[in-house]
Order: structure tokens, then sequence, then C-alpha cells
């Protein structure tokens, strides 16, 4: 017998020891996420990506699909609170949409205009954040990071080199390389690391590479992002 | 020549040392940082260079877990590293002034370090002495009862540069200030009585050799002793005293039937990271009745089958290690500890401490368990659970220290003795922490049901005005609610009993409880990393004279978030002091809503302050009319 459950009053067919979002993904239904990545060990730190498991908010990355679940997630309220947690991420680091490289192809900007996000709404941070371009390849804009650690895992889990890491605590939480001088160009990374592909925003740019797409040709100007981020895609 | 600089091949020595006494075991990295810093006053490069080739590890884990805990000094702090208590009772016992008299005393800015590299003076979250605040730590040891004359006397030493170990020993004199004892605080127990009578609990009849066998095997069913221990904890109705209340017989029985994988082992943790602002009982049970406490740890491994446990000692009661180590020897010689414990042929459990850094996340169980596995204490995903799945993925149970005092009490006196103390719904004592407000601040052991009023009279509190119960996570009751009861019924509580009179500001100390939890905020997840900081500005956009009905609303909606969004329960209940005195002391709020529309918070006089402070003016022309009345 087949396992289900529903979503939004969807029946959503799922496998033993699946989370919701990857049956969700594989049902080609799109669950807004930023930590999350299909080729990688959940985090469950962003929180966009809760729902409501017969009537509780959970992470539905972390959180096993079992028989029978009832799971909200595209409704008006669980929206207006990823909404809110976008625009937290937003004021928390500096974001420059019209300025950025990565402008069209990044996932926090495409998941604000999926939200209906119109502004940032808090009071902006502006932490002291300076980039790292010492790298001969790439260059480390840490303004734009959101702590997702899909490079923190990438680095570990499949480069094998943990060229980054968190430090800090609470809102003073960042990223970290793996050299003494803490600098990029003193690490192993190279532009073949997975570590390099895995960035949802702006934060691993390749050098030389500046706007080689026109903006308005890009990913998520073809396609909103709930069509484009599947399972597997 | 700056004090901090200590030769590579000194810090080498260090780092060698410690990490060999470690086993060169990367899940003792809290540990080792925390040793190669009180020997080297900081962490530094050349430190973390040896690390990475003595242990193995990669730079980046290493900086991680050492930027994680507040303890942690990745930049030099001086010599001497003082930090004052900040908890709302060591700022009514006016530990600010006393602060700026060490500063200046010393020449040193605070939050500094002075410029020969000596010394730094900082704050940090409540240090567990609020019964006899202002406190501070100093190179983490603590100092508490302090007065301005004590400040003069430390300033002069740290000026003569005199090594701690020479200060008088009175400087550090921590009081026990036990007000009411009963059946934990006055217990009547010999240590090793308890883990005996446990053991003869067994029935009779050719039991004898199971009680050795259960406890070797990782206990099949239906084994005497243990069954009859884990009987009488769920027929003492015992409930976790960390705060939660969790059924403790429950807990117990599922680490002991969880699924042991080979080579692993069962393992109990006792949770003595008592952070929550305004708790101190387990520094008391832990100075006073350490035995009880590890008897309890020893029963529960004996009633679950487990071999190796942990005390998790938050850093601000480093100075009870010494103490802990002295009867965790004892007990070894005792035979209570170790192999064979009484003889029984593999009995074996021992106990280590681990000391925490300055993390109060680190009091929930699986950030705890993280650092205990040498790891940055964030909460993880739960499920699985820690009795399933805990210290290094084995069967770990996670207990308050007041938890396993009861346990031992009961392993000794029965179940029913224990289920006929306190209410039908919360049996046995609880010890609270009182302080603020009243004649006789310490520690307090009633059985459950005791009402506010009867605490409030016993410590000599006059002209109460509010009780924080539980500390900043927990609830804030106003006068008319003083009958209420002390118990799972009504009010639950780790047993932090805060105590405000009509001359207090309400709003202060929501605001302070609201920079607690900023500043104690794991950063794992979105809504409780950024949100606490939203928090904590629009409280002070309050304070500062800016705020109106409009905040009002953000703190109600950021409060929504935080509990639906949040990762733990630090995010869950980090709006609870603003939310319950918004409720029940509008006023203090109410005369704080200078404006009717919404203001901007920045203002543009008090931003010019550090361009005051440069130039050392202070006059009506350095200054532009204060838009918003509110103090600078």
């Amino acid at each position: 017998m087949s396992l289900t459950f529903t979503l939004d009053g969807k029946t959503i067919p799922f496998e033993d020891g699946q989370t919701i979002i990857q049956a969700a993904g594989k049902a080609g239904v799109f669950i807004p996420h930023l930590c999350y990545h299909p080729e990688f060990k959940p985090h469950g730190s962003c929180k966009l990506c809760t729902v409501k498991v017969n009537g509780r908010h959970t992470a539905s990355c972390t959180m096993r699909a079992m028989p029978g679940m009832v799971v909200e997630s595209d409704t008006e309220e669980i929206n207006a609170e990823r909404r809110a947690l976008t625009q937290m991420l937003f004021v928390e680091g500096n974001h420059f949409c019209p300025s950025c490289e990565k402008s069209g192809n990044c996932q926090l900007q495409a998941t604000a205009y999926h939200l209906g996000m119109m502004s940032p709404h808090y009071d902006h941070f502006f932490p002291n954040r300076p980039v790292d371009a010492s790298h001969p390849e790439v260059l480390l804009d840490f303004n734009r990071c959101i702590l997702c650690s899909l490079c923190v895992r990438a680095s570990r889990d499949v480069d094998g080199k943990n060229v980054f890491a968190l430090s800090g605590r609470g809102i003073k939480t960042h990223l970290i390389v793996n050299a003494r001088s803490g600098q990029l160009g003193d690490t192993d990374f190279t532009l073949a690391d997975k570590a390099a592909q895995v960035c949802p925003v702006g934060v691993i740019l390749r050098k030389r590479q500046g706007f080689a797409v026109p903006i308005g040709e890009r990913k998520y100007d073809k396609a909103p992002i709930a069509e484009t981020v599947t399972e597997g895609k | 020549m700056a004090l901090n600089t200590m030769h590579a091949e000194a810090v080498a020595g260090v780092v060698d040392r410690v990490v060999a006494r470690y086993r060169r075991d990367p899940s003792n990295m809290v540990q080792i940082l925390r040793e190669i810093q009180e020997s080297c006053d900081w962490i530094s490069p050349e430190a973390i260079d040896r690390l990475q080739s003595t242990l193995g590890v990669p730079r980046t884990k290493i900086e991680g877990v050492a930027g994680f805990y507040s303890f942690f000094y990745t930049e030099p702090r001086g010599r001497y590293r003082v930090l004052f208590s900040d908890n709302i009772t060591d700022r009514m016992l006016g530990n600010r002034a006393l602060m700026e008299r060490l500063c200046n005393n010393l020449w040193v800015e605070r939050g500094k370090v002075s410029e020969d590299g000596l010394v730094s003076v900082g704050k940090t979250a409540c240090t567990g002495m609020c019964d006899q605040g202002p406190a501070l730590l100093i190179n983490n040891t603590a100092m508490a009862a302090l007065t301005a004359e004590r400040i003069d006397e430390i300033a002069e030493l740290i000026r003569n540069k005199l090594p701690l170990s020479e200060w008088p020993a009175a400087f550090f004199k921590v009081e026990d200030n036990i007000r009411r004892a009963d059946i934990l605080l006055n217990a009547d127990f010999k240590p090793g009585e308890a883990l005996l009578a446990g053991r003869a609990r067994a029935p009779d009849e050719g039991l004898m050799a199971s009680n050795m066998r259960s406890w070797r095997e990782g206990l099949p069913s239906g084994m005497g002793g243990p069954i009859a221990v884990l009987d009488e904890i769920k027929r003492a109705g015992l409930r976790g005293r960390g705060g939660a209340g969790f059924t403790t017989g429950m807990k117990w029985e599922a680490c002991r039937n969880a699924q042991l994988k080979a080579g692993y082992q069962r393992i109990i943790v006792c949770n003595a990271d008592e952070g929550e602002p305004g708790t101190f009982k387990d520094r008391v049970l832990l100075s006073t009745c350490a035995d009880l406490v590890f008897e309890g740890m020893t029963v529960a491994a004996y009633a679950v089958g487990a071999t190796k446990g942990f005390v998790y000692l938050r850093g601000e009661y480093r100075y009870l290690l010494d103490h802990l180590n002295a009867v965790l020897a004892r007990r070894r010689r005792e035979k209570l500890l170790g192999e064979n414990i009484l003889g029984i042929p593999g009995a074996d459990f021992d106990i280590d401490i681990h000391v925490g850094a300055g993390a109060y996340i680190c009091g929930e169980e699986s950030a705890l368990i993280e650092s205990l596995e040498g790891k940055r204490g964030t909460p993880r995903n739960r499920p699985p659970f820690p009795v399933t799945n805990g210290y290094l993925d084995q069967p770990t149970i996670v207990n308050n220290v007041e938890t396993f005092a009861a346990a031992a009490m009961i392993a000794l006196k029965g179940g029913d003795w224990y289920a006929g103390i306190g209410t039908r719904h919360s049996t046995g004592t609880k010890i609270l922490s009182v302080s603020g407000d009243c004649e006789r601040p310490g520690i307090y052991e009633y059985p459950f049901g005791v009402s506010i009023r009867q605490v409030l009279a016993d410590c000599g509190a006059r002209d109460t005005q509010a009780v924080q119960v539980s500390g900043p996570s927990g609830i804030c009751l106003a006068e008319a609610e003083f009958d209420r009861i002390i118990g799972f019924e009504d009010i639950p509580t780790s047993g932090a009993f805060t105590v405000f009179d009509k001359t207090r500001d309400m709003f202060e100390v929501a605001r302070n409880y609201v920079h607690f939890f900023q500043h104690e905020s794991c950063g794992f997840c979105t809504p409780c990393r950024v949100g606490t900081s939203l928090l904590k500005n629009l409280m002070n956009k309050l304070h500062y004279g800016a705020g109106s009905p409009y905040d009002f609303s953000e703190i109600e909606k950021l409060n929504q978030l935080l509990q639906s969004m949040s990762h733990c329960g630090l995010g869950h209940t980090a709006c609870n002091p603003v939310l319950d005195t918004i409720a029940k002391f509008r006023p203090a709020y109410e005369k704080r809503m200078n404006q009717q529309d919404f203001t901007p918070a920045f203002d543009l006089d008090r931003a010019l302050s550090a361009a005051r402070q440069m130039t050392g003016r202070d006059d009506a022309a350095a200054h532009l009319a204060n838009a918003h009345g509110g103090e600078a």
C-alpha cells in the first residue's frame, strides 16, 4: 500500500524516510526554502519552509512525512510569517539588489518576490561586513550572507575540505574560512569545489563574470522560483 | 611589552599538555579550549595552529566553537578579565555604579582592554549570585557581595599585578543562604545508602544474580533491582525540575528501552547549566549536597543500565569544580563510582565534569549535548530525542541537578513516601531561588503547593509589586495573583523567584530580560537570531521615548512570529517578559509612549554622542534640540 499525506488538500505520496519538503518536491509542489538543498543533509535553520502539521508549526525540511499527516503550507497565515522572515534576512545583512551581480539568480530575491514582499519593513541593521577579494578566482561578499550553511555543508560533506564554517553567536553569527589569515586566498578553495556552486545568494561570486548574462534574462527573470525549484533540479 | 604575549613554544607546550590530558579527543573541544585559556589568558592564533595539528581537526571547527561561547576569547582581553553580572537584581543593587568605579579606578573603558593590556572590564548575564549581589567574575572565578570598598581593593590588587591565587580567600566567599530546608537540603542520607536501598528492593527469589546481569547486559526486561528502582521513581510521580516538568520515569524508561548498538553505552547527564537569570539553587545543591546529586545519577545509571555520566557545570560555577572533583574522587575510593560499584560485578559507572563557557542556550538539553561533544551549542533538530540518540548518538538521559537529588531520596525512601509530599499533580518539594526586594534572599525548599504569598511572607518581602517566577522565560505575577501556587498544575518553575517592590519600574525589568535573550540567542534560526535583536531595538526605542502605539503592535507581531517559527524554547519564550508586563503593568509602558504617531527610532542627537565623546565636548552647542525629549 502506498503512503500518502495531504498538503493543502492535495494527496502527496511519499516513501518511508522522506521529509515533507522532499515528498512535496517530488510531487511538484513548491515550499519556499533557503537553507534546504536536495543534495545535502537538511539544516532546518532558515525556517522559510515552515508548514503546519496537524495544526503545529514545524520545518518541512527536517520533519519526516507520516501517513495521514494534514499539512498546510500555501496559506495566508504561513506566507505572512515567511514574508516576515524574509524581511528579517533582508535587514540583517546588506542587500542591494539593483547593484548585485546575483540579481535575477538569487534565491532570496526570488523568494521575496514569490511571497509578495514589497518592503523590508523592519529597520536595517547595516552591519559592517568587509568583502574578501583575496582569492584569484572568487570574491566573497559577506554582506549578503544569510547563514544558510550550504557552503559549509558542501565543503565539508562533498569537497572534504572544511573551507567554511559558522562562528560567533546570535546576531554576531558569521561565516569564516579555513585560514589563519581569515582570507579565502589562503585556503585550498577552488572554483571546481561544490561549495562554489551552492550559495543561494550573492556571497560566493566568480570573478570576471559580472553581468555576463544581462538582467532580465536570468533564471528567475524567466520563471518565478515556484516553477523552477523542485526536487532534483 | 604586552602582557598577553606568550612565546609560541610556551603556548604549544600548554596546548600539548591539555590535548594529551583529554586523550586527543576532539569531542572534548570545549574543555580543551577552556583549559588553554586558563593557562594562556586567551586562545591565540598560535594556540589554534597547534590545536589544529595535534587534534587533527580543521581550523574552521576550532574557531567556530571558540567563537560561540562568551567566555572564550580569540583576542587578548587582559591578564585580569572582569565581567560584572548584569541581571536585573544586580542592577537593583547598583552594579552599574560599581562597574563605573572599577573602570575609573583602572583607567579602562567599559568593554575594552586597558592600554597596557593588563585588564578588561565588561558585563555578562546573571552569574547565579542574585541572593548576594552585586557579583562579578574575574577570570571566570565568582565574587559576590561587592561593595565600593571591595571594588577599590580589587583595583589595587590588579594594579599590583598580584596573581589571583594570592588574593584574599574572603573575596571569593560564596554563601549558601539556605533559609528553608526540607527533604533534599535537609536530607537524612549517607553516601551509598540510596544505592544499597535501591538494590535491596530487588525481589529475593533468585534475582541477586540478575542484579549483576542486568547492569552488565544493558538491562533486559524483568530484572530485579533496576526495575524496582524505576518503579519507585514512577510511583513517586517525579517530574523534571528544570522547568519543563517531563515525567522522569518515562524518560528513564525510554532510555532504558532504546536499542543499544554495538560498542555504544547509555549516558546519564546532569544539567547544571543553571543559566536562567534569578536561579541559583543548583549552585547550592552542588556545594552542599553534591553526594546526593551524584548518587542520584548513579541510581539513574543503575535503573537504566548506563555506564557513563557527565555533569555539565555552567562556566560561572567553575569555582565549584575542585570541590566536585574531590567528592567524585572520594566516591571512587568508597566504591560508589568506578568499576564494580558496591562490589557488584559489572556495575560500572563513572562521572566526568564538563564546564561550560558562557552560553545560556546550553541549558537546552540537545544544545547541551552538542556542547558536551565539543561543538557549538545549537539545539538539534528533533526527533530523534536524546533518550534514543543523545551524546555521540547514544541513548542519553538529561536531567536537572535537583531531579537527581530527588531520585536519590526516592531510591532511599521509596516512591510512596515521596508521593505523600506536595500536591496530587506535583509530588515532592521544589527549591526556590529567592532574590530581589526582600529581607532574606536565598534558598527556600517547600513542598509543592506553596502560595506566592507564603513565599513572600517568609522571605520578608514588603510592598511587593510583582514576582517574576522562573526567570525571563517564565511568568510575571502581579499582586492579584499572589494566591496562586507553585506546582505543575498552576505555576511550574525551575526555581527562580525574583521579587520587585513598588519602587521598581517593570518596563526596565522587561527590557533587561529582552537584552538577555538577544545576547543569548544562539543565532541558528532566523526568527530568534533577528527577532530578538528587533525586539531589543523596539524596547530601546520605548526607553528613549520614541515609542508609539505602532511599536506596541510590532512587539505583538514579533511575539507571534517567534512563538510559531523559532527552533527552540529560547525563541518561543523571548517575548514573555514583554507580553506579561504589558498585560499587567501597562502604565509603565504608557509612560514611555510619548508619541501618538510612528516616530523613527533614530535620534540624531543621540547618534552624535560618539562625536561629543571624541571631541570632549558636552556643551549646549554640541547638542541638537532633542526631538523625543527622552534621556540621551
